[in-house]
């Protein structure tokens, strides 16, 4: 065993070669907010919310690899003030009304904006016309609520063993587009128990039928923090 | 086209890899990719169709429908918009009977804008079916109309619409160079990679693409790594808008470029070389393709090269639009056949670049310059220039000056002599970098171009005291939302809110908290983007704000608050389907 350790606001935390500044972090209990990175799965780094400063300077904490002489600044008024106004560039890039949403209360998107005391959305709406594709018997795609973070096409390559996803598009552009000659998910391989279709953080991409077997209030992030939530489950697959 | 796509995709050996490639011969064909094409194409490839789709959407010149027999689009830079390009796109769509960005209804022609086509110093410039066409005017619109009115096809066509100029106006240590077949390589091999290597090393060479880093270390790091293969690239994906200078060294001086890159190929062990030119400069494509064969021909490139015992070869691929591809790891990217994303780093490209393996990136004109420095030797170049900044760069110089074109000066010179020399009086500022560089204002031209004070890929353009900054503002925001390849939230998002807001202010509608937020949103973006190309795509606002506040005070409205859309332009909806015009239908803003 190595005792190599890098310094996260103030603390001392282990690592070991190969890990990235998340993976250290999380193993010790320190929550780094984050939307597109899931342990399962490659590391994305393109949410941006889970930007740290490494000996001063900006940095992915998902992508970027831990290393000795790392002092890391994570909870700053500065850092979270800019992670809210990302989470606000979400919000108002697509169309998300919680209230309406059979995600509310199990959506990470939502859950992040609360923890960093997002009130407003601040910035002007784009009102994009997007479109919801119902075709699949048992999932839907909700385009308005996708943020582009690629965990169901990293999902489905890396898990299922399939590309039923694929985002499209450059710049503010950009869509989530399904493998298919017809571009329905219908014609594609997409199962309903494919972790592909369970994965999205918000209300994206849903299981038909079961938008409200669990009430509201009942919801995961209803009585719990997203910090408290993420670490018991991220911490958790990690020892795995 | 079952037939013509199943021979393409064998041409190319069913490499993915190509896919860009053949996606350029198909557009050119058929002039769009068929959905047809793109289901064949995809387990040929042994490819999901989603990589297809993602291509064809990322990069501007391939499309999803039809565009015209004869698709035009026309450059509309800054320095393009100069000298009237506004007016002048309106009559060429006049004339043709065609809408900005659509296809006639006889499908024979489109016309759209496209971002700066390298071609500043002989602008209005443009592209008809990919091949560039310069100098236009009215009475050259005219003839193209007429051409394709006609359908005359493009070998018919008047040589001079294609004619492209070096220009080359001063000429310092590297131009003035006449480039000899071999002559870099043979003295390399001559002195020992090793000893040539430590040249490079004495001569400070930094990468002229405008991050700098240091050459010599580059090649060090790449030869180190333990690999099977490793890649050396040329990046000719001349995309910062007012920089032109790689056009011309490839043009004319295109046997010391792929001597630098022959010379990096033997210090590092790359037996493949790659060069990423800019689907802008097709027109440069045969050319270097003949000068290629030329070189295998004296045993430069191919097996055994000079007898050495060492193998290499170049391939030229093309690029399809999209500035992004400029930064090193979405080339690569692009070069694998993928849409142009820049890659998570590290591990860098020297470590792990094209494939996988190392691989050395550079520009054109620090390839130029090794090749020169393996004749010539470290201390002939690091004689001129700065303590940081050795050598000379060369610049590409264009809007209002007497003489734009290319000129070619010690690091250190002062921005005042580049505007003596090149004819230019009576300046407002100029934009030293591109886009992504710096505003300076007519107080600071005692500063000097070098990486410790001026850093530019070679971009320079001036305004003299007619030009509204604010226009070049907009032209530049509106130029990175477009280009922003959308990987990351701040900038996909952030520079989309930037040319909202910046037209919001533009545009009259801007109130008291506006430049604040402008700020705001600035700092976000520079901060937390991916890579370089968000990091400075709120430059041109932050380095005009800096320098002119009250010109964006100016422009606000006084009133403490202003929506950003027109509010009595968003009632014509209601107005028509009421049927009314009268005053009580109309809304004022607010009580002026």
């Amino acid at each position: 065993m190595n005792n190599k350790s890098i310094v996260i606001d103030g603390k001392n935390v282990p690592f070991e070669d190969g890990q990235t500044i998340m993976q250290a972090a999380t193993a010790a209990g320190i929550y780094i907010p984050h939307l597109c990175h899931n342990p399962d799965f490659t590391p994305h780094g393109s949410c941006k919310l889970c930007t740290v400063k490494v000996n001063g300077r900006n940095c992915s904490a998902c992508t970027f690899p831990a290393s000795e002489g790392q002092n890391i600044t994570n909870v700053t008024k500065e850092l979270n003030d800019d992670r809210e106004k990302i989470t606000q560039m979400l919000f108002v890039e697509g169309n998300h009304f919680c209230p309406s949403c059979e995600k509310t209360g199990n959506c990470n998107l939502q859950a992040v904006a609360y923890h960093l005391g997002m009130t407003d959305n601040h910035f002007p709406h784009f009102f994009e016309n997007r479109e919801v594709d119902a075709s699949h018997p048992d999932v839907m795609i909700d385009h308005n609520r996708c943020i582009f973070c690629t965990l169901c096409v990293r999902a489905s390559q890396q898990e299922d063993g399939k590309n039923v996803f694929a985002i499209s598009g450059r710049g503010i552009e950009k869509r989530l587009i399904v493998n298919s000659e017809s571009g329905l998910l219908k014609d594609s391989d997409l199962d309903v128990n494919d972790c592909a279709a369970h994965i999205c953080p918000t209300g994206a991409i849903l299981i038909k039928r079961t938008g409200y077997k669990v009430p509201i209030g009942q919801r995961i992030f209803d009585h719990a923090h997203i910090d408290t939530v993420t670490l018991a489950n991220e911490g958790a697959s990690h020892d795995e | 086209m079952q037939q013509f796509i199943r021979q393409l995709a064998q041409e190319n050996d069913f490499q993915s890899t190509c896919l860009l490639k053949i996606l350029r011969a198909i557009q050119a064909r058929y002039f769009h990719i068929p959905k047809a094409a793109i289901e064949q194409l995809a387990p040929i490839l042994n490819i999901p169709r989603t990589q297809i789709q993602n291509v064809i959407a990322f990069y501007s010149f391939f499309h999803f429908e039809p565009r015209g027999k004869y698709d035009i689009l026309i450059s509309s830079s800054i320095t393009d918009l100069m000298v009237g390009q506004k007016e002048l796109i309106a009559y060429f769509a006049e004339k043709l009977g065609v809408k900005i960005g659509e296809v006639r209804a006889d499908g024979v022609v489109s016309l759209n804008n496209t971002s700066c086509t390298g071609m500043c110093d002989q602008s209005l410039a443009g592209l008809v079916n990919g091949y560039a066409i310069t100098k236009l005017t009215k009475a050259r619109i005219d003839e193209i109309v007429e051409n394709v009115n006609k359908q005359l096809p493009l070998e018919q066509w008047s040589r001079d619409f294609f004619k492209v100029e070096d220009n080359i106006i001063k000429s310092g240590l590297l131009l003035n160079q006449k480039p000899i077949q071999g002559e870099a390589l043979k003295a390399a091999l001559e002195r020992g990679l090793k000893e040539t290597w430590e040249e490079i090393s004495v001569s400070g060479l930094r990468g002229r693409g405008g991050a700098g880093f240091e050459t010599a270390m580059k090649w060090h790091y790449a030869s180190e790594e333990d690999a099977e293969q490793r890649y050396v690239i040329c990046n000719a994906d001349e995309g910062e808008p007012g920089t032109f200078k790689d056009r011309v060294l490839l043009n004319s001086y295109a046997h010391s470029v792929f001597e630098g890159m022959t010379v990096t190929a033997a210090f590092v062990g790359a037996t493949q070389g790659f060069i990423y030119l800019r689907g802008e400069y097709l027109h440069l494509y045969d050319k270097l393709e003949a000068i290629l064969e030329d070189r295998r021909k004296a045993n430069l490139l191919g097996k055994n090269i000079l007898q050495h015992g060492f193998d290499f070869d170049i391939e030229i691929c093309l690029g399809a639009g999209a500035y992004i591809c400029g930064e090193e790891s979405a080339l690569i990217e692009s070069l694998e056949g993928k849409v142009g994303i820049p890659r998570n780093r590290p591990p860098y490209p020297v470590t792990s670049g094209y494939l996988g393996k190392p691989t050395v990136v550079k520009n054109v004109e620090t390839y130029f310059a090794a090749a020169n420095i393996a004749i010539h030797g470290g201390e002939w170049f690091a004689a001129f220039g700065t303590a940081k900044s050795k050598g000379t760069k060369i610049l590409s110089i264009s809007g209002d000056c007497v003489k734009a074109g290319i000129y070619e000066y010690p690091f250190g010179t002062t921005i005042q002599t580049v505007l003596d020399d090149c004819g230019a009086t009576d300046v407002l500022g100029v934009q030293v970098g591109g886009p992504s560089g710096t505003f300076i204002a007519n107080n600071e031209f005692g500063r000097k171009l070098a990486f410790e004070d001026l850093a530019t890929g070679g971009s320079f353009i001036v305004f003299n005291n007619s030009r509204n900054i604010l226009d070049m503002v907009h032209n530049f925001s509106h130029f990175f939302a477009h280009e922003s390849c959308g990987f990351c939230t701040p900038c996909r998002v952030g520079t989309s809110l930037l040319k909202k807001q910046v037209d919001k202010i533009v545009e009259g509608h801007g109130s008291a908290g506006d430049i604040v937020a402008l700020e705001e949103l600035c700092q976000l973006i520079k901060n937390y983007s991916h890579c370089g190309l968000g990091q400075t795509a709120a430059n041109p606002v932050l380095t005009t704000l800096e320098r002119y506040p009250e010109l964006y005070q100016n422009m606000l409205k006084k009133i403490s608050y202003e929506p950003g859309f027109d509010l009595d332009k968003s009632l014509e909806t209601a107005r028509r389907l009421a049927n009314r015009d009268d005053a009580a239908a109309h809304l004022a803003q607010v009580e002026e």
